[in-house]
């Protein structure tokens, strides 16, 4: 192989892995954000706002990032605001509708946890722009995790409507948890170059955090051997994300050179 | 969710932030929060989101015992009339005037 083949495959490798971490974080991030003005409370309205931001900065970034390695002209819009849902890579969970409370807190306690233990891991990344990124959000990751596990602990050992309910959120989202660690030969590829990291190697710590806050949320952990979805890297989604992306892109579409002045 | 069951469930808190190491805290406002550890998250998320301190105090706003209007007499107004209270009539070495 050449140089020039190689150098193409590295680039066209880092850069599907950074719009797979970019694309969970704005999918989440837009539908935390359909709390905004409908939370709980006006101090919860607020935190989930802040997590909402946080998740978009950081795919704002990463998708910078990644016009960048494309060298194609586009821009972090482009990536938001311009690729259809087969386009798109996040995590099947990520785009599920935001359902009440708890499910939303469900979700978000699933999702830090597990981004928590792989920030941790790719802040050592053999790329100092990627890895810098990746240092800075990490504090907003493991506030992230903070808010939601304390959420967790209170729904679950709450009244018996909010441990019914959070329950049932989990119970609904344990088959989208295997997606989490869904890895193939863009990961193994990146490993191999020290950019990304095998997230098998922490499996069994984020099932340990998993399981130990549930069950001191006095919740019952669902069955891991169960139908898990798949998919979702190779652009394959629920109804939802269209829907969804329909509502996101259609001013940015129908005005494709606005601009904020 | 009504104001007054919103009252019943979440008491309000008073939170104090700390601009920096080694200064007072101070207090930045109050807001409603099921239990400790969770007004001191949502302290963060109200009132230190823009670098505004380094420490953040929250506690639960019926502890806190405060001086009524009707105390503004026999509490501060004795100090006006009394001026050898106030220190003004030393003056400052000029060396410690210096330093300051």
């Amino acid at each position: 192989m050449s140089t020039a083949t190689k150098e193409l495959i590295k680039k066209d490798a880092f850069l599907t892995y950074l719009l797979r971490l970019a694309d969970d974080r704005l999918i989440l991030g837009q539908r935390n954000a359909e709390w905004c003005g409908h939370g709980p409370q006006l101090e919860e309205d607020l935190a989930l706002a802040n997590i909402s931001l946080d998740l978009i900065g950081h795919a704002t970034a990463l998708y910078e990032y990644a016009a960048k390695i494309e060298d194609e002209g586009h821009d972090e819009d482009y990536f938001a605001f311009f690729r259809d849902d087969r386009d798109f890579t996040n995590l099947q969970l990520c785009e599920l509708p935001k359902g009440d409370f708890g499910f939303t807190i469900a979700r978000q306690f699933l999702f830090s946890a597990f981004s928590y233990f792989q920030y941790e891991r790719l802040k050592e990344a053999k790329d100092e722009q990627f890895a810098g990124m990746i240092n800075k959000h990490l504090k907003e990751i493991k506030y992230h995790l903070r808010h939601s596990r304390e959420w967790v602990l209170r729904l679950g050992d709450g009244t018996e409507e909010s441990h019914n309910r959070i329950q049932e959120s989990f119970d609904e989202l344990w088959m989208y948890i295997d997606e989490l660690f869904y890895m193939d030969e863009i990961d193994e590829f990146l490993i191999d170059k020290g950019i990304a990291i095998d997230s098998s190697e922490f499996k069994d710590e984020w099932k340990k955090l998993v399981e130990e806050t549930l069950t001191e949320a006095t919740l019952t952990v669902p069955d891991w051997d169960q139908f898990m979805m798949t998919g979702s890297r190779k652009g394959i989604h629920t109804e939802h994300l269209g829907h969804m992306l329909a509502q996101m892109q259609f001013l940015r579409r129908s005005h494709p050179d606005a601009e904020w002045k | 969710m009504s104001e007054e069951k919103n009252k019943d469930n979440w008491p309000l808190w008073e939170v104090f932030t700390q601009p920096k190491s080694g200064k007072p805290h101070e207090h930045a406002g109050s807001l409603h929060a099921p239990d400790k550890e969770m007004a001191l998250q949502n302290a963060r998320d109200t009132y230190a989101r823009r670098n505004e301190g380094v420490s953040i105090w929250v506690v639960e706003s019926k502890y806190i015992t405060a001086s009524t209007p009707e105390d503004m007499g026999p509490f501060f107004d004795p100090a006006n009339d009394k001026p050898y209270r106030h220190p003004q009539f030393y003056s400052v070495p000029r060396a410690v005037k210096k330093r300051s």
